[in-house]
């Protein structure tokens, strides 16, 4: 038991963030280079939001929490963004801690062994809606107004939902490889 | 993680033990990392985790206040030094991939963009082609509606259709224009330069046009402006045609038998037509000609004056009908004012 808490708070917590981080930033960086050519009606897959979920499911709303500010920034400062930086950070934010929340009351119901199928689809439609919501409703605050509010939230949630199945489990399995 | 303490959760894990039965699979690492981060935040009330919460959301919302500024531009662009070669990177990877949706097109998706493009292009092709025809026309039309603005009378608009061959020696043209377009018999034509002629007869939907360089027709002419002071201005004449469409520098095209044939015009003056305003043939005021010279006969003991017209005769288009200002046509006809009505 010891051997492993000491290698639980050594040198592997180390090698875990940076492979979160390494996956933040490759998300980051796809869904601005290359997930615009898939884009339907301009709107692309929010993948950085999906890494956050995976994170938070994986590891916990604290850990969701940090992986889904740092995500934010990077979108706010990358190079195509222009509004007010700490949208995304806000929004991916609160996405990182309600997806820890679900992981937490998941695993104090149905017990160790991770949040089933279906939990983990909802949480990733509930989570996209939160996350684009925050995003447009802080922008119509802002003044930095979006046209057409609801039928983008919708499509981003359904298109975030059509990848779910098949980046979530990769990540899941790729998270708990750094573990 | 490593904030936490394992004893609470490794208490917990105990108790669930108890309750839930034993079970093999929490013995792997993995599944008790899994619940351990669950049981501490149950065991820990949320609290680390719910001050990171506020403290991020100040955060954020410290950005946003500090984007108001200008501060946080060099962070933008320390990140998009660091972030653009990876997309263009990734971009670049990716490129065979992200024409995957195109490989969806179907062959009738292909055809009918085929199908737009080649009507697109044929259109454009077309527009490019009849630009510069396009332009001079729209000149031509101006001109029309600028000499009704400069003459005084309204015009019916028409294109020349057809020439009269050079072997019946008949100078006549055909315009497009008709009875439907308010034209009569013996009306001018005009272009914006000066007199082309008059209406022959007409058709409905057409009317010959006989021009004043026909071997056949007189039309009266004045030397000099009606309003100018010169002694010799106000010569009134006939002006015949020759018979020639175009010639060696249009002098001959056409000569002006003065009444008085002691009076012998400049060279240079403008000859116009005379007449009452509503009078056919000719409405008085139409601008002919230029004298290019003046020679006398001996032996008849008269002058010809040779005038040089001011139309083009070779290459007539666009002509207008000099018509009384309340002619109903099937067509717009261009009002004293130069408007369209």
């Amino acid at each position: 038991m010891s051997e492993m808490e000491a290698r639980g708070s050594g040198a592997a917590p180390v090698l875990r963030n940076v492979l979160i981080g390494l996956l933040v930033v490759i998300a980051v960086v796809l869904q601005l280079s290359v997930a615009p050519a898939f884009a339907i009606r301009g709107i692309t897959p929010d993948l950085a939001l999906l890494v956050v979920v995976a994170v938070a499911l994986a590891r916990g709303g604290q850990a969701g929490l940090v992986a889904g500010f740092a995500a934010g920034v990077l979108l706010d400062l990358a190079p195509p963004a222009d509004h007010t930086a700490g949208r995304w950070a806000l929004a991916l934010l609160i996405v990182g801690y309600v997806a820890g929340r679900v992981r937490e009351n998941s695993t104090a119901h149905n017990g160790p062994g991770g949040p089933n199928a279906l939990t983990v689809m909802v949480t990733v439609a509930a989570c996209s809606f939160i996350g684009v919501s925050i995003f447009a409703v802080s922008g119509l605050i802002l003044g930095e107004a979006p046209t057409t509010l609801l039928p983008t939230v919708l499509i981003s949630v359904g298109y975030d939902l059509l990848l779910a199945p098949l980046l979530i489990p990769m990540l899941l399995w790729l998270i708990g490889k750094g573990d | 993680m490593s904030l936490l303490s394992p004893r609470p959760s490794e208490r917990l894990r105990k108790g669930l033990e108890q309750r839930k039965g034993p079970k093999p699979m929490v013995r792997t690492p993995r599944e008790r990392l899994n619940r351990r981060g669950s049981l501490e935040t149950s065991a820990g009330g949320g609290g680390p985790k719910r001050s990171w919460l506020i403290v991020l959301v100040l955060c954020c919302a410290t950005l946003a206040t500090l984007d108001q500024t200008p501060v946080l531009e060099p962070a933008r662009t320390a990140v998009g030094e660091v972030l653009s070669p990876l997309e263009t990177g990734a971009a670049m990877v990716a490129r065979p991939f992200t024409g995957v949706p195109e490989w969806f097109d179907t062959r009738d998706d292909l055809r009918d963009r085929l199908t737009k493009l080649e009507a697109e292009n044929s259109t454009l092709r077309r527009q490019v082609e009849v630009n510069d025809y396009g332009r001079a026309k729209l000149a031509e039309y101006e001109s029309i509606t600028r000499a009704a603005d400069d003459l005084g009378y309204a015009l019916v608009p028409a294109r020349v259709t057809a020439f009269g061959p050079a072997q019946t020696f008949n100078r006549t043209v055909t315009i497009d224009a008709g009875s439907a377009a308010g034209i009569r018999s013996d009306m001018s034509v005009v272009t914006g330069d000066g007199l082309v002629g008059r209406v022959l007869r007409v058709t409905k939907t057409s009317a010959t046009v006989l021009l004043i360089v026909d071997a056949a027709s007189v039309v009266g002419g004045r030397v000099g402006g009606a309003d100018s002071a010169g002694k010799k201005s106000g010569q009134v004449g006939m002006v015949r045609g020759s018979g020639v469409v175009a010639g060696r520098s249009d002098a001959g095209l056409l000569t002006l038998d003065l009444v008085d044939q002691t009076a012998a015009p400049l060279k240079g003056e403008t000859v116009i037509t005379w007449g009452d305003g509503r009078a056919a043939p000719y409405v008085s005021g139409l601008p002919i000609g230029e004298v290019t010279d003046t020679f006398e006969s001996v032996r008849d003991s008269s002058r010809t004056v040779r005038i040089k017209p001011y139309v083009d005769f070779g290459s007539l288009d666009v002509v207008g009908v000099v018509v009384p200002n309340d002619t109903v046509s099937d067509r717009a006809v261009v009002t004293p004012e130069g408007e369209l009505r």
